[in-house]
């Protein structure tokens, strides 16, 4: 692990060879999100992002197969619980030939180094790739 | 080129490795902030950062007229992925950190 301070702004950027309803199905559907997301079944609604005991938001944009964007206040741990909330948007743009881009920010990170951490390096990218790979493969990253 | 090509190439030059290193320390930089740490002009910091762009290893957003670059890890974790898997990667990361260890107290 790394000892330098995580970033206040963190970018991923991947390609994924699915439609943006799929990625858009997947992100926001529990009986996806199970299958990438740590075993956390996440529900998004317009008003909320609902991941169970393990990370909880409100919404504030929310567009069917384009774009996302929700607080994120992590619940796995104490003392991240007691961070200030941060703020996480998904961007899905379709490409040609059947692939879609997806860029996820989690920024507002400043005041809550603890969160920071935890999500960059491994978090988001373990998430990231384990989306990638159900929805290219149809099976978990994992088992 | 498919992706990995041009993930390759483009860390095929130290001055690009560099300009990922500067990002790691701290990514949001604007091409001004990153070309002041280099001795090149500006439009050969510009070139470099085009290739790390079309690799998909710096992303750019825009702040009213400024356009940061961010690093994008996630071109490199696909690639670890590729041949470690989570059962290597326990053995690899342990090795990693002893090698880190090792040469900081050296």
């Amino acid at each position: 692990m790394s000892t330098m301070t995580a970033q206040a702004t963190q970018v991923y950027q991947l390609y994924i060879r699915a439609t943006p309803e799929a990625i858009w199905d997947a992100i926001t559907k529990p009986q996806f999100t199970q299958k990438y997301f740590y075993g956390v079944p996440v529900r998004v609604t317009p008003e909320a992002f609902d991941g169970s005991d393990s990370a909880q938001g409100s919404v504030l944009e929310f567009e069917p197969s384009r774009k996302l964007v929700h607080t994120w206040r992590a619940l796995y741990d104490e003392e991240m619980a007691a961070e200030p909330e941060s703020r996480v948007t998904w961007a899905i743009e379709p490409q040609e030939g059947g692939y879609s881009l997806l860029t996820v920010t989690h920024d507002q990170l400043d005041g809550s180094p603890k969160t920071a951490g935890s999500v960059a390096g491994v978090g988001w990218m373990m998430v990231l790739s384990g989306l990638k790979t159900l929805l290219e493969t149809g099976k978990p990253l994992s088992d | 080129m498919d992706d990995g090509d041009r993930i390759f190439k483009a860390l095929a030059d130290p001055t690009r490795r560099h300009l990922l290193d500067r990002l790691f320390e701290r990514d949001g930089r604007t091409l001004t902030e990153l070309e002041s740490e280099l001795e090149m002009t500006r439009f050969g910091v510009m070139k470099h950062l085009r290739v790390l762009e079309d690799a998909g290893l710096v992303v750019t957003l825009r702040q009213g007229r400024e356009k940061l670059h961010y690093l994008n890890p996630v071109p490199i974790r696909l690639i670890h992925d590729r041949w470690i898997d989570k059962y290597t990667e326990h053995r690899v990361a342990a090795l990693a950190d002893l090698k880190n260890e090792l040469e900081e107290s050296a």
